[in-house]
């Protein structure tokens, strides 16, 4: 009888390298010279194809993009930490991880430009189309998941979304299901502070996204996700474990969108320009900079071969794009189903756009 | 009179009844410091203050479901989905309860809400930013489905589907949102629900439409006898206003933006075969979407029915 404490949680948070490219001396121990570098290619790939669609954008060459600005360590950290035959299930705003993925180039620009092909993934990259509709894509990382599961697949599901995504009703079913059927699902919330105009204060009175995890009976962990370093070694870890039989991991990388929502939006409306500057001040790539000299792995040859290799296979991908043929407007139709309804083969004859 | 567009229309039927009615409330994404993607609900937190006008979590089920708690308990909610589609995960809330609770309980709780929603093709936007679903909501009985056409109804008709008993799901088309400026009475007025407006006269066709596809159908019209009807309440529709125009022309053409299979041309239709079968010179044509969803922009244009599909049946029907 009375009353007691049945349960109590503790909550971790991961940072290896800090904001002024300290790291962890333990931690960073098993980080190779080459993972480190490729974090850094692949964070200079992205910020490279993210100003270029910007700029795009403005010159009226792109529809609205969404910039993954300040957010590049979340998705590149997580991607690099993938294996092949994992499955990656994005928001919208996953440009870092596409480009990770080796997703071309050319094909991104094309999907922001209003053309579906763009998002005819690859047969050798496992992630999904990117999904507009916020945190609608979760259930299908669980279910996914639950698949591998049912086959024996020793693979994993990686989801990402937003903090505001986080306050949608498919988050708590999809990660509940994952939860309860101990699937191997790894889900990370972006917690870039923002949902356009609101803030992350309005989309849980928690103090942290992670802890709403346990709730579902499984881990969270909150990381910088600005510490590409941080963020790969808890998506690692997570999709061993699950690949393990150890169940889900929600991993909530602490970050910042330091742009526009999107090329539609105007932030400054809402939000204050020395927030942004502080967050400035945190951003991953300065860091990883810091850390890569302090280990000499900077040499100013190999960072201006870098920055020109990106730029060159963005300058490719552009005119890759720009060479592409239209599409016919038959295939407003023929994807429907696997076949045209009758109706369908009437309209594609009445609207005179047989091919 | 000032002229004025649809989003400063809105905006003011907000504001004025919001001052006329401290009940009156606003909530969805965004719609308090940013004013609305679109800027719809711009000014009035300033003006009304973060309990009145708020800035929900990103959660459309539980906006539309927590509208209707406040809706029985007294408030009149307005409740904005930032597109369309966005609505779909509110539909559960819509349909099992919204569209229900006065039948449910015999009429002891009602659900004077309102849905607004920016909708329809024409503004290049990603993908889910320009769906046509009206007839979904018009499908489920106990919901009143309205679409503007120009910043006077716009003004007129929101008004009206505030003060109304009832749910109603008022669809804005976004493509018109600055597209035209009418002048617009300041202060209250009330359009009926209900009620379709006979745009212009004309003796061979009546062309049926509403939203941003009733002006693509007045462009088309140039050089027919046309009578065009602003149909403005989707659900319920106006029947007499359509019957009586079908009786003088005889000659039918329904223009939507939504896909045809099960668009609310085919109510329309259905309904005219059996009440003006006599009167009917021709077949009923729609003129609508192809079976298809709307594409990303490129293709866009190709999707929206254009003018000369438009100018094509109005040319076929004059062929009977
Ligand atoms: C279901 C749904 N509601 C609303 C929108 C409009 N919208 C697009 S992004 C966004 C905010 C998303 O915030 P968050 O999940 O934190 O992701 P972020 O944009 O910060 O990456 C909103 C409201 C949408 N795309 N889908
Ligand atoms: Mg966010």
């Amino acid at each position: 009888m009375g009353e007691k404490v049945i349960e109590r949680f503790e909550l971790k948070y991961l940072q290896i390298v800090d904001e002024a490219g300290v790291a962890d001396p333990s931690l960073i121990s098993s980080f190779p010279d080459g993972l480190i570098k490729k974090f850094f290619e692949a964070i200079v790939l992205t910020r490279t194809y993210n100003e270029r669609a910007l700029s795009l954008q403005r010159e009226g060459r792109l529809g609205t993009y969404a910039s993954v600005y300040g957010q590049e360590a979340c998705q590149i950290g997580s991607a690099l930490a993938l294996e092949k035959g994992d499955w990656v299930f994005p928001s919208f705003r996953e440009s870092g991880v596409f480009l990770t993925l080796g997703y071309p180039i050319w094909q991104m620009l094309r999907y922001w430009k209003g053309d579906e092909r763009g998002m005819k993934i690859p047969r050798d990259i496992n992630i999904f189309p990117m999904s507009v509709p916020v945190g609608t894509h979760i259930p299908h990382a669980a279910g996914a998941a639950w698949a591998m599961k049912i086959k024996g697949h020793k693979n994993a599901s990686l989801c990402y979304f937003g903090d505001g995504g986080s306050s949608r009703g498919d988050f708590h079913e999809g990660l509940n299901i994952a939860g309860v059927l101990k699937l191997p699902a790894v889900f990370i919330c972006q917690n870039n502070q923002w949902a356009i105009s609101v803030p992350r204060s309005r989309q849980t009175a928690a103090k942290t996204i992670a802890q709403r995890a346990w709730s579902y009976g499984f881990e969270g962990v909150q990381v910088d996700g600005n510490d590409v370093l941080g963020v790969y070694s808890a998506t690692k870890g997570a999709l061993e474990k699950a690949k393990k039989g150890g169940g889900p991991t929600l991993i909530e990388c602490f970050t910042y969108r330091l742009d526009d929502h999107t090329t539609a939006d105007d932030a400054s409306r809402y939000r204050s320009g020395e927030e942004v500057k502080e967050w400035k001040g945190k951003e991953p790539l300065v860091r990883l900079k810091i850390l890569m000299q302090k280990k000499g792995l900077l040499s100013g040859e190999y960072e201006k071969t870098v920055n020109e290799k990106a730029k060159a296979l963005v300058d490719k991908a552009i005119e890759e794009e720009e060479a592409y043929p239209p599409s016919e407007p038959e295939d407003i139709i023929l994807y429907t189903n696997s076949s045209l309804t009758p109706r369908q083969s009437r309209e594609i004859k009445e609207l005179g756009w047989q091919k | 009179m000032a002229k004025i567009n649809i989003v400063q229309a809105i905006n003011q039927a907000l504001r004025e009844e919001m001052e006329r009615d401290a009940d009156v409330i606003v909530l969805g994404e965004d719609v308090g410091k940013d004013g609305g993607v679109f800027r719809v609900t711009e000014g009035l937190l300033e003006k009304f203050g973060p309990a009145r006008v708020i800035d929900t979590p990103l959660a459309e089920l539980g906006i539309a479901g927590a509208a209707i708690g406040m809706a029985a308990y007294g408030l009149k909610p307005v409740v904005e989905m930032q597109f369309m589609a966005f609505s779909y995960e509110a539909i559960e809330q819509i349909f099992s309860h919204a569209a229900r609770l006065r039948n449910r309980s015999r009429g002891r709780y009602n659900c004077p809400i309102v849905v607004r929603m920016p909708y329809g093709v024409g503004i290049k936007g990603p993908e889910l930013h320009m769906d046509s679903s009206e007839a979904l909501f018009c499908h489920m009985p106990g919901i009143k489905v309205v679409v503007p056409s120009t910043p006077y109804n716009a003004k007129g008709l929101l008004t009206s589907a505030i003060r109304d008993p009832d749910p109603v799901v008022f669809l804005e088309p976004a493509r018109l949102y600055r597209a035209i400026k009418t002048e617009v009475p300041q202060g209250e007025f009330t359009l009926a629900l209900g009620k379709a407006d006979v745009f212009q006269e004309g003796r061979d066709i009546t062309a049926i439409s509403w939203g941003a596809m009733l002006h693509r159908v007045i462009d088309a019209s140039e050089g027919f006898d046309c009578e065009i009807i602003d149909l403005k309440t989707l659900k319920p529709f106006d029947e007499e206003t359509i019957l009586n125009s079908v009786k003088k022309t005889g000659r039918v053409v329904i223009v939507h933006e939504a896909t045809k299979y099960c668009g609310l041309g085919a109510e329309v239709a259905a309904f005219l075969a059996q009440e003006a079968i006599m009167h009917l010179k021709g077949p009923v044509a729609r003129v609508a979407a192809p079976e298809a969803v709307v594409p990303m922009a490129l293709l866009e244009d190709y999707y929206m029915p254009s003018k000369e599909r438009i100018r094509r049946a109005f040319e076929e029907a004059m062929k009977y």
